[in-house]
């Protein structure tokens, strides 16, 4: 079951990376690298991670060290957080289009400008078509153990892929929560040791990353995509898995309250907490529902609710443009959905 | 990896296109890209060796009487061995097709 403390979530991100047993860390240790990376390198320093620390002059050479981790065989991480993400992503493409199961913790803070250490999801939209499966924590909580969920589905055969674990930056990354810290004989029991689908090994040359001629580029764009839609049963069942050992199920979306409200806030994120605050509070107090900086013609939209006969998307973010991205899915399964609110500047 | 004959499925392809024969780089026909071949006059030919030596692509090996020949499978047509011919024997002709 665990022994429940009250630890930093980046602490905490740390030990549950170590309960992993990863063979490689390669991370760059400056900011906006967060205090993850910083307390790996003392666990393999005083002896208690036997791992491979590799502190790197850079978020490029970060993820290119990862590349070659993994390719090798060993079980690798890194973690890193907005500009540190904008200077990766070049990497992250090789990563996902070679098969390579990094896992990677990106602790989301906004890109700049202007200069800002604080949390927005700048950094995730930017990874959004990099290949990576990704997984969004509410708390810290969900921080460590989808962390520990994303080895078990990157290594799956029928996966091999990296995996994006995002927690958002200042809000859980820096905060003391409670936490469940699972024993080390339940997180052995659930991830079984890495069996590379192909690995660098001089016996049994192989060559990654070769040129991928257009006639065999499509293709291969082909296969990974397959491979990508295909990691949905592997999420979910490894989900499942999850919950069965420790107590704790997840999903790919959850609702509160939603079944028949009138405006549905879509949130990712620690943000989903304080929405569901929000809920309870304006169940009471429905006419404290106040947008701002929405379009004007949106507003109008707002002014309808209730009357429309299905529910207003309510998509709260730092900037328009992502609170929209926020709305594309929910919009496009369900068409009357299609008159979203876009509000900014909402936390 | 595909053949440079044709087109291999995605669902034949290794895990991440990976290359799990080594050395196959030989198979791939880089004499199509090729405009002009270069071709050598052996009655000018001194079999110095030049051609061998500054061919970027190993188009050249040598014959059983010493004179050093084309092998135009890989041959990219860049002219190199005719330029650096000391006695002028490499001429490069247009391909007709």
């Amino acid at each position: 079951m665990g022994k429940r403390v009250g630890m930093e979530v980046s602490i905490a991100v740390a030990e549950a990376i170590g309960l992993c047993n990863v063979d490689v860390v390669a991370a760059y240790p400056i900011t906006p690298q967060t205090h993850i990376v910083e307390h790996l390198s003392e666990m393999v320093a005083d002896g208690h991670l036997d791992a491979e620390f590799i502190p790197v002059e850079s978020e490029h050479s970060a993820m290119s060290c990862c590349i070659g981790s993994s390719a090798a065989g060993a079980r690798t991480y890194t973690s890193t957080s907005a500009q540190g993400y904008a200077l990766l992503s070049e990497m992250c493409y090789i990563a996902s289009g070679l098969r390579l199961p990094i896992v990677m913790n990106v602790v989301n803070r906004a890109l700049s400008a202007p200069i800002s250490i604080w949390n927005d999801h700048s950094d995730m939209m930017m990874s959004r078509d990099s290949g990576w499966i990704q997984t969004i924590a509410e708390n810290g909580q969900e921080a460590v153990d989808l962390t520990i969920h994303a080895f078990r589905v990157a290594e799956d055969p029928r996966v091999y892929m990296p995996f994006q674990v995002n927690m958002d930056g200042f809000i859980l990354s820096h905060m003391i929560e409670p936490i469940y810290m699972p024993d080390k004989s339940e997180v052995d029991a659930y991830l079984p040791s890495l069996k590379p689908g192909l690995r660098l090994d001089p016996q049994k040359p192989v060559t990654f990353g070769p040129v991928g001629m257009p006639d065999v580029y499509t293709e291969a764009k082909v296969a990974q995509d397959a491979a990508f839609r295909n990691s949905k049963a592997v999420i979910l069942e490894a989900w499942k898995e999850f919950g069965d050992k420790f107590g704790r199920y997840y999903k790919p979306v959850e609702t509160y309250k939603a079944e028949d409200a009138e405006t549905i806030i879509v949130t990712m994120g620690s943000l989903s907490e304080t929405a569901m605050s929000a809920v309870d509070h304006l169940r009471d107090s429905p006419d404290e529902l106040r947008m701002r900086d929405g379009p004007a013609d949106l507003h109008a939209g707002a002014a309808d609710r209730g009357t429309l006969g299905h529910p207003v998307l309510f998509l709260p973010g730092a900037r328009l443009d992502q609170a929209r991205r926020l709305g594309e899915d929910p919009r496009g399964a369900h068409r009357p959905l299609s008159r979203a609110l876009v509000a900014a500047n909402h936390r | 990896m595909a053949k440079e004959t044709g087109i291999i499925s995605w669902k034949q392809l290794n895990l991440g296109v990976a290359i799990t024969t080594p050395g196959n780089a030989a198979e791939l026909r880089t004499g199509d890209w090729r405009s002009q071949r270069p071709e050598t006059d052996l009655e000018t030919c001194t079999k110095c060796g030049m051609c061998y030596i500054f061919c970027p692509d190993m188009v050249y090996s040598k014959n059983d009487e010493g004179f050093y020949i084309q092998n135009y499978y890989h041959c990219k047509g860049c002219g190199i061995c005719a330029k650096e011919c000391p006695v002028d024997a490499i001429t490069m002709v247009q391909e007709e097709n």
